[in-house]
C-alpha cells in the first residue's frame, strides 16, 4: 500500500484548557480543585442547570406540535430578535429605527467566526485578508484563531492588561488605537473580561469609543457574560449600547453558554447594527451565504429554550433570578477569597479580586508558582495566574487562600 | 455613511424561493416537491418513535449541559463509525481511524473540507459528479479547494452515464480528491450497481485518488442500512483509505439538531491520533464544541438494542412509502395514456427523483397546476402523497403529452 497521504500530519498539541482540566480529572488527590475552565459550579462544585432551563425544557418536551424540522439558515425568528433585544435593550434606538440584523450562531465561538468571516470578505474593500485586527493583551486564546482562520493576516495586540498595577493599561490602550490603521478591527470585551476580569470604567469607555469614532475602527464585541458579571444584564451591557447611542455600526457576538448554562447546546447570537434596514439586509443576505457552507442551519433545542424564557414575564424573571444566583455566588466567593489572604498577611495587594468582575480572576500568580499550586497543592490554574471564581466553594476557600499564600511567599 | 455601501445582496436561494412561492399559492391542490424532508403520508413531518423514546430516557437521566469535548460526544462518533463502517471492520478493530462529531451533514463536510486544504498538499481539486448537491461546491470553494466535475447523470437516459463516469475519472489526475454519493444520489437518484461500483473503485485505486465519501441517506434509501453503505465498505474493503461525512438528519429525522459525523481511515492508530488533534485545531476556531442534543439522541438510539431494532423498522418503513410513492407515480402516469418511458422514476433512489421535465414544463407543472419543484425537473418524492399521487401523475401527463 502506498504511504499514507496523511504520514506528514504532526500531532497538534492539545488545547490547553481543556488538558488542564483532563489532568485534573486524573489527579488522585482529594484535595483537588479545578480552577481552570471557564463553566459555573454551584458551592457543591457541581455543574447547575437552572431551574428555569429544566422547566422551558420540561414545557418543550410536553408540546407535542413540535417537531425536530430545519430552522431558516440564520435561526429561530424568535430566538434572534430576542436574543438581540436583550444585548441592546428595550429601548434600542437601533431597534426602534430597524437598523439591527441577527444571525443564530454555535455559541459565541460561532458568532464570533461568522462575523470574522464576513469582514474578511466585506470590510474594508472586498475580501481584505490585510485589514489589521487588534486582540487584548491579553485575551481569550480563541480570539486569534477565528480571525486567523477565517482569513485575516495581521493580527495584532493591544495594550490591556497592566500586569505591574494589576489593572487596566488604558493609556496602552488609547495609544495602541491612536497609532492603529485607519479601518482597523478591534475586538473588544463587552463586560468581564476574559482572562482578567477588569473592565474598562463607563468614562472609559467614552474615552475609547472617542477615539475609535475619530480613527474609523470597527467595534466587535465579545458579550459571553452578559448578566453573569454584575448581576444585572443593563449594567452589563452598557458599553455595547454606549457605542450604539454614539452612532456605531458594529457587531456584538452573544454566548448564552453562561448566563443560561446552556453550555453544551451552542446557542450564541450574532447581532449587527447598521446604519439603515437596507444596509442591515444586505450584510445579512451574506452571512446567510456564509452560514450555509459552516453549518448550513443552527440547533434548534438551545434556541427554543433561550426564546420561550425572553418572550415569557414571568420565566424572563426567573431567568434573571437565576442568573443573579450565579453572579451573586461568583461575587461572595471573591470577597472571601480576598479577605482570607489579607487576613493570612499574604504578600501584595489582594483588592484585584474584589474589583476584578465575572467569571475569572488574574491573580498575579506567576507561571512558577502556577506550577507550584498544581503539582503540589492540586490546584489546577492556567499558566497565566487565571483563575475560575466558580471553582471556590466554602469548604475549599481555606484550602485554596492558603496555598496561594504557600505559593507567593515559597516561590519568587 | 456605512461600512457596508458596497455589500451586494447575496442572490436568492433557489430551492427556498420555491417554498415561498408555494406557500403563497391558494390552489388547494398545491404540492410542493421542493422539500428535502420527509413527509409523511398525510404530508406532515414526522417524529421517528425512536426518538421520541430517546428524548424521553434523555429527559429522565437529567444530565448536566457541560460542553461535550471538541470531537463530540463519544458514544455517538462511534456508533456512527460502527454504522457506517458495519461491526466487523478491520478498521474499527484496528482503531485506525478518527470520526469526530460535525453539525450534521455541511458541518462535517465543511471539517473535511478545511482538513484537506490545510494538510492534503498534492492537490486542491475536488472532483463532483455532475450534477451535485448545491451547496457542495461553495462549501468546497469557501475551504480553499477547487472544483471540478466527471461525467455521472445522462440526461438522455435519465439514469448514469456510467462510461462517461468512468472515461472521465480515468483522466483524473493523480491525488486529486474525488467525492462520491455513497447511496440516494442527490438530486439525480441515480446510483451505481454494486458492479459499476467495483469498477469505480479499482479505477480510483489505480489514479490514486482520495475518496470522499457523502453518505446523508444511509437507511433511507434502500430501507437497508447495510445496504446502502455497501459502497464506502467495499472501497475500504479495496484498501482505499476514504474520508466520509454522515448525517442524521434524513435517516433519523432529526433535521434541526444537526447531528453528524466526520471520519478519516488513517494507516494506523497513532497516525488517526495525529489527525484528530488537527480536526480539534479547525473545529475549536469554528464553533469550539458541537451541539450536544442530536448527537445524545442518535448515540441513544443506536447504543440501545431495542430501540436501535425500532430504528432500523422505521427508517425501512420511510424508504419503502418512498419506493411505493415511486412505483404509484408511474402506474399512475400509465394509466393517464402517458407514452413516455417513465421506468428512471423507479429506477432511480432516495428522497430525490430527477424526472427528465424540462424547464418549460416545469415552468407550466407550478403555474397551471401549482405543483412546485426546481428548475432542473427534480422532485422531493417524500412530499408525494397516496392522497396527490394521482393528481401529480395527472399534471405531468398534461405537461409531457
Amino acid at each position: 500500500m502506498a504511504a499514507s497521504i496523511f504520514a506528514a500530519v504532526p500531532r497538534a498539541p492539545p488545547v490547553a484548557v481543556f488538558k488542564l482540566t483532563a489532568d485534573f480529572r486524573e489527579d488522585g488527590d482529594s484535595r483537588k480543585v479545578n480552577l481552570g475552565v471557564g463553566a459555573y459550579r454551584t458551592d457543591e462544585g457541581q455543574p447547575w442547570v437552572l431551574p428555569v432551563v429544566k422547566k422551558v425544557e420540561q414545557m418543550i418536551a410536553n408540546d407535542n406540535s413540535l417537531n425536530h424540522e430545519y430552522l431558516p439558515i440564520l435561526g429561530l425568528p424568535e430566538f434572534r430578535a430576542n436574543a438581540s433585544r436583550i444585548a441592546l435593550g428595550d429601548d434600542s434606538p437601533a431597534i426602534k429605527e430597524n437598523r439591527i440584523g441577527s444571525v443564530q450562531s454555535l455559541g459565541g465561538t460561532g458568532a464570533l467566526r461568522i462575523g470574522a468571516e464576513f469582514l474578511r470578505r466585506w470590510y474594508n474593500g472586498n475580501n481584505n485578508t490585510a485589514t489589521p485586527v487588534y486582540v487584548s493583551a491579553p485575551s481569550w486564546e480563541n480570539h486569534n484563531s477565528v480571525f486567523m482562520d477565517a482569513g485575516f493576516k495581521d493580527i495584532r495586540t493591544y495594550h490591556y492588561w497592566d500586569a505591574a498595577k494589576r489593572g487596566l493599561d488604558l493609556q496602552g490602550l488609547l495609544n495602541d488605537m491612536e497609532h492603529a490603521p485607519e479601518f482597523s478591527v478591534f475586538i473588544l470585551h463587552a463586560c468581564a473580561h476574559n482572562p482578567t476580569g477588569t473592565d474598562p470604567t463607563p468614562e472609559q469607555w467614552k474615552q475609547i469609543a472617542a477615539v475609535m469614532k475619530r480613527r474609523n475602527l470597527f467595534p466587535f464585541f465579545d458579550s459571553a457574560y452578559q448578566g453573569f458579571a454584575s448581576g444585572s444584564l443593563d449594567k452589563d451591557a452598557w458599553a455595547v449600547r454606549y457605542f450604539v447611542s454614539e452612532g456605531f455600526e458594529l457587531f456584538c457576538a452573544q454566548s448564552f453558554s453562561k448566563n443560561f448554562g446552556l453550555y453544551n447546546e451552542r446557542v450564541g447570537n450574532l447581532t449587527v447594527v447598521g446604519k439603515d434596514a437596507d444596509n442591515v439586509q444586505r450584510v445579512l443576505s451574506q452571512m446567510e451565504k456564509i452560514v450555509r457552507t459552516t453549518w448550513s442551519n443552527p440547533p434548534s433545542q438551545g434556541a427554543r429554550i433561550v426564546a420561550t424564557t425572553l418572550s415569557s414575564p414571568q420565566l424572563f424573571d426567573e431567568w434573571k433570578s437565576n442568573v443573579k444566583t450565579m453572579a451573586d455566588r461568583v461575587l461572595l466567593m471573591r470577597s472571601e477569597l480576598r479577605s482570607r489572604l489579607e487576613a493570612l498577611g499574604t504578600p501584595g495587594t489582594w483588592n484585584h479580586i474584589t474589583e476584578q468582575i465575572g467569571m475569572f480572576s488574574f491573580t498575579g500568580l506567576n507561571p512558577k508558582q502556577v506550577e507550584y499550586m498544581i503539582k503540589e497543592k492540586h490546584i489546577y490554574l492556567m499558566a497565566s495566574g487565571r483563575i475560575n471564581m466558580c471553582g471556590l466553594t466554602t469548604k475549599n476557600l481555606d484550602y485554596v487562600a492558603k496555598s496561594i499564600h504557600e505559593a507567593v511567599t515559597k516561590i519568587q | 455613511s456605512s461600512w457596508w455601501s458596497h455589500v451586494e445582496m447575496g442572490p436568492p436561494d433557489p430551492i427556498l424561493g420555491v417554498t415561498e412561492a408555494y406557500k403563497r399559492d391558494t390552489n388547494s391542490k398545491k404540492m410542493n416537491l421542493g422539500v428535502g424532508a420527509y413527509r409523511d403520508d398525510n404530508g406532515k413531518p414526522y417524529v421517528l418513535n425512536c426518538v421520541r423514546k430517546a428524548e424521553a430516557m434523555i429527559a429522565s437521566k437529567k444530565m448536566d449541559k457541560e460542553y461535550l469535548p471538541i470531537g463530540g460526544l463519544a458514544d455517538f462518533t462511534r456508533a456512527s463509525a460502527e454504522l457506517a463502517l458495519g461491526e466487523n471492520s478491520e478498521v474499527l478493530k484496528s482503531g485506525r481511524y478518527v470520526t469526530v462529531q460535525g453539525i450534521s451533514g455541511t458541518g462535517s463536510l465543511r471539517i473535511g473540507a478545511n482538513f484537506l486544504q490545510r494538510f492534503f498538499k498534492a492537490s486542491r481539486d475536488v472532483y463532483l459528479p455532475k450534477p451535485s448537491w448545491g451547496n457542495h461546491t461553495p462549501i468546497f470553494r469557501d475551504a480553499g479547494m477547487q472544483l471540478q466535475a466527471y461525467r455521472y447523470y445522462d440526461p438522455k437516459t435519465c439514469s448514469l452515464d456510467f462510461s462517461g463516469a468512468m472515461d472521465d475519472i480515468s483522466k483524473i489526475p493523480e491525488k486529486s480528491i474525488i467525492l462520491l454519493h455513497a447511496c440516494a444520489h442527490n438530486p439525480t437518484g441515480v446510483d451505481p450497481r454494486q458492479e459499476q461500483w467495483k469498477e469505480m473503485a479499482a479505477m480510483v485505486k489505480k489514479r490514486n485518488l482520495l475518496v470522499y465519501f457523502d453518505m446523508a441517506y444511509q437507511g433511507f434509501a434502500s430501507g437497508d442500512i447495510n445496504r446502502d453503505a455497501w459502497a464506502v465498505r467495499h472501497f475500504i474493503e479495496q484498501g482505499i483509505n476514504i474520508v466520509l461525512s454522515q448525517s442524521f438528519a434524513k435517516n433519523m429525522g432529526l433535521y434541526g439538531e444537526r447531528a453528524g459525523a466526520f471520519t478519516v481511515i488513517c494507516s494506523d492508530a497513532d497516525e488517526a491520533k495525529r489527525v484528530e488533534s488537527q480536526l480539534k485545531i479547525l473545529i475549536r476556531p469554528m464553533y469550539s464544541n458541537p451541539p450536544v442534543n442530536g448527537a445524545r439522541i442518535a448515540s441513544m438510539i443506536l447504543n440501545t438494542p431495542d430501540l436501535r431494532k425500532e430504528w432500523l423498522t422505521e427508517v425501512k418503513g420511510m424508504a419503502d412509502r418512498i419506493i411505493s410513492m415511486r412505483t404509484q407515480l408511474v402506474s399512475n402516469l400509465k394509466k393517464e395514456g402517458s407514452s413516455h418511458n417513465w421506468q428512471h422514476i423507479t429506477d432511480q433512489i432516495g428522497m430525490f427523483c430527477f424526472t427528465g421535465l424540462k424547464p418549460e414544463q416545469v415552468e407550466r407543472l407550478i403555474k397551471e397546476f401549482s405543483v412546485y419543484m426546481t428548475k432542473d425537473g427534480r422532485i422531493s418524492v417524500a412530499g408525494v402523497t397516496s392522497g396527490n399521487v394521482g393528481y401529480l401523475a395527472h399534471a405531468i401527463h398534461q405537461v409531457t403529452k
